[in-house]
This record gives C-alpha cells, structure tokens and sequence, in this order.
C-alpha cells in the first residue's frame, strides 16, 4: 500500500468503497426478498381471519381455504357497503392510521383507546351452500396493558352469537395478559352473545374467575392480567357499540346493508 | 490443540463470551423464553458474528484506524439487516417473535467485541472460526437458559408440551416469573458459578479484602 493511509482522501474513498458495496448486498436482498415477505404476511393475515371463525383445517393450505371467504370494504360510520376502495390493494391495518380517512374519538367515545378510527375497514364473510351469510368476520383492536391488541371476531348468521375470537398482533406480558392467546381461554367465546333481546351491548369479560359459565354474555377474564381482561372487554364493547359494527350488523340484519 | 480448534472451540466454556466476558447479555434475557425463538436467535448472531469477521479481516489492511469502527459498524449493520430480511422471508413467525431483537445484534457487544479485538488484527479463515466459535459460546448459555425458561416457565420445550399446565387441566403451576425478562438474570448467574467451579481458573480475585475487626476497647 503507497499510500498514506491516514490521508482525507484515503479515508474518504475506503468509506465509499464499503457504503457503495453494503448498500448494494442489503438493497439486493430487499428486493430479491420482498416478494416471499409480502406473501407470508397476507398468509398470515389470512390465517388469523380463518382462525377467529374457526374455518382452519389441517392439510389444507391457506389460499384453498380463504377462497371461501369474501372480503367486503364496508363504511363504519354509515354501516354500510361500500365501493370507495378496490378490496385488493385495500389495507385495513394502513387504513386505521391515515389521518385523511379516520376520525378523531372524544374521550367518552374512545373506550378502547385507540384515538382514531377509521371510516372504511374490510369485513369478511363466509356463505353457505345457498349464498345466505354464515359467518361474519369483523377487525378488532383496542389497548391492552401495553400495546394495542389487533384481532378479530367472527359471528354466526344470527349476527349475534359468537364463533371465536382471535389476537394477531399484541405485546402482553406473557404468560399473564399473553394468555389471550390460550386456545382454552379462547374456547370460552364460541356460544357467547353479543347483544341482548334489546339490542344493547351486552356481552362482558369479568375479572378473573368471576364469570357464570351458564350467563350467555360473561365470558371469564384472566386471573393476573387484570388490564388486559379490562382491554379485551372495552374493544369488544367498542367495536360491537355504536361507534364501531352496530350499524353495519342491523343494516345487515334488515337486509340493506 | 491445533489453533483452528482452540479458536473455535475456546470461546464455548474456557472463554465464553456471556459468562466470563459478560457481553451480549440484553439480547439473553429478551428473546430467551422459548426454545425455538432463542435457537433462531442463536443462529442469526453466530451467522453475523462469523461473517462480520470474515469480511473485517479480509479487509482489515485497507481499513483506516481513524474510521475503523465506523466500517466494522456498517459491515454488520447490512448483514444483520440481510439476517433479518432473510428470516422474515423464510421463517415469519418466529421474525414477528424475535421483532425488534434481531436488529439489535448489531448493538451485541460479542459482535463488535471479536471484531475488533480479534478480526482486525488475525487473517480471514481463523477469524471466521473466531466468530462461530463465540456464536457458539453465546448459544450454549442462551440455550440453557430457554431450556430452563421455557420448560419451568411455559411447560413445554419446542412448543412442545412436557410438563402439562394446570390451566389446560394438568398438573404443573407454571412460574411466571421465569418467563419475565430478570428471571434470565438469576439463571445466567447460576451458568456463571457452575461453570466457575469447574473452571476454577475463570474466578476473578476479589477487589477488596474485608478488613479484620480489631478490638479497640483496651486502648
């Protein structure tokens, strides 16, 4: 080596050297990759959706099965159907953060916690032999103890009932609020009802062994994670509220959604 | 011993990087609470350790001392983003686990560590074994403490259930601490001192002696 190595211009064209070349090994492999990581992500996306309404199936891959399941766009504020996106390129997840098309909550309102929400969300529905709605998929999502927990709710025909309940995304402690994720914790929502015979929000999550299994509306909390129970039952109560799916379900349920 | 092997082979009990260096210790309490997280996590970091290595050394004559650090730096940075782009193309689940710790490696002063103090200064092959060998000596305590985490925290290893919960209607109380990041603490301690009562050349000398309590009352 001839040259003094110590010199600016020395040290200037060995940063270069080794920017140019790792920028191209990581902008290669971003790109080479992004195509694999784009799919696993809607798998899993998928996945979760199949899961809440209790439609996985061993053996059977995520795209055979998701083939059953319609995706709407829906507006939240009027509780109705709407064409406003292409369902495609639609995302929901994007969609909840955009300031142009969600709307700030009051205090009183925001009972999950989540400071906005957005005015169009994909819904998902699965049909029977005959076309006739079977389930219906519904997004959730609300503060837990330390982090927005995202999910979904699936409901049966009656649009009342339960079918399962699911967490795709949160950061509870685990082994405490992380139980949400417990199949046998789970197990408890399937049978549940959401509204009562007046149409009020009825269903509850009650502290930690507090709940009468025979009560169609209490489900048992999680003993230990008392703010995380708090959460799961204020993201329920939102999202089945006024602010949240009420008006699309009775728009659904009078059949002019 | 050849040389090759003490490289590789050194860093796993007589000079491991966590208990006797005590590097890298953040990453062993955040992504150790269940088996197949933490041997992911293994992999990744021997895999960029090895190659930072690797490619410091191969460069090492062309590396000014002024910016030497610098470039250490963003060598591992893009391979731990290369780590990280790969492990969520071909392992998602486990990506979404690991979320903001893979990144990290990049801050794991076992990285950094053995280039500087072992890359820069020996030839590309030793130096490729020096990072496996140290990748490997991080494994070893991460996996004994996931084994003893997952197993007393969670009941189960792999994902696997051995110990069946009460709250699936077995009989095992889980420790819930053991899956909270201090419990990781306790057990690293633990490796340390059973590692330095076989190794006994490992223990430190004390920094300070007791003083002997003088009675002073007949003065």
């Amino acid at each position: 080596m001839a040259k003094n190595k110590d010199s600016i211009s020395y040290i200037f064209t060995v940063a270069f050297a080794v920017c140019l070349v790792c920028a191209i090994i990581v902008s290669t492999a971003a790109v080479v990759l992004r195509p694999i990581q784009v799919k696993n992500k809607e798998q899993d996306f998928k996945r979760n959706i199949l899961a809440a309404a209790g439609l996985m199936e061993e053996g059977k891959t995520v795209e055979e099965l998701f083939e059953q399941v319609e995706t709407r766009l829906i507006n939240i504020e009027t509780g109705e159907f709407s064409d406003e996106y292409d369902v495609e390129s639609f995302d929901p997840v994007k969609a909840a953060s955009d300031p142009t098309i969600t709307q700030t909550l009051g205090t009183s309102d925001d009972i999950a916690s989540i400071k906005r929400r957005e005015t169009y969300t994909e819904v998902y529905l699965v049909r029977g032999g005959e076309g006739d709605l079977q389930t219906l998929i519904l997004p959730i999502r609300g503060y837990g103890l330390w982090s927005t927990l995202w999910g979904f709710i699936a409901l049966e025909e009656d649009l009342n009932t339960v079918v399962g309940l699911g967490f795709y995304s949160h950061a509870e402690t685990p082994g405490l609020g992380g139980e949400v994720d417990n199949p046998k914790w789970k197990s408890q929502w399937p049978g549940k009802k959401v509204y009562d015979e007046s149409g009020d929000v009825e269903i509850t999550v009650t502290k930690g062994g507090q709940a009468d299994p025979q009560d169609p509306y209490e489900i048992d909390g999680l003993s230990g994670a008392t703010l995380t129970t708090n959460g799961v039952d204020n993201l329920v109560k939102f999202w089945m509220g006024d602010m949240g799916f009420r008006p699309f379900i009775q728009n659904l349920k009078a059949g002019d959604a | 011993m050849s040389e090759t092997r003490k490289v590789l082979l050194n860093p796993i009990f007589k000079n491991n990087p966590i208990a006797l260096q005590i590097l890298g210790i953040c990453s062993a309490l955040a992504v150790t609470t269940s088996m197949n997280v933490t041997l992911v996590m293994c992999i990744a970091l021997t895999s960029v350790t090895a190659f930072s290595n690797l490619f410091i050394s191969m460069i090492r004559n062309y590396i000014p001392g002024n910016i030497r650090i610098i470039v250490q730096m963003t060598i591992i940075a893009s391979l731990v983003i290369v780590v990280d782009q790969i492990l969520k193309a071909y392992a998602f689940d486990i990506s979404k686990q690991l979320s903001v710790f893979v990144g990290l490696i990049i801050t794991n002063c076992i990285v950094m560590g053995r280039a500087e103090a072992y890359a820069m200064s020996n030839p590309p092959i030793p130096s490729f074994m020096d990072g496996v060998g140290n990748g490997l000596g991080y494994s070893v305590v991460l996996l004994f403490v996931a084994v003893i985490r997952e197993l007393l925290g969670a009941g189960k290893l792999f994902g696997i259930e051995i110990l069946p919960l009460v709250n699936d209607g077995g009989w095992y109380i889980p420790n819930g601490l053991l899956l909270l990041p201090p419990s990781a603490f306790f057990i690293i301690a633990g490796f340390i001192w059973l590692l330095r009562t076989f190794q006994k050349e490992q223990v430190e000398e004390p920094e300070y002696k007791i003083a002997k309590n003088i009675n002073k009352e007949a003065m």
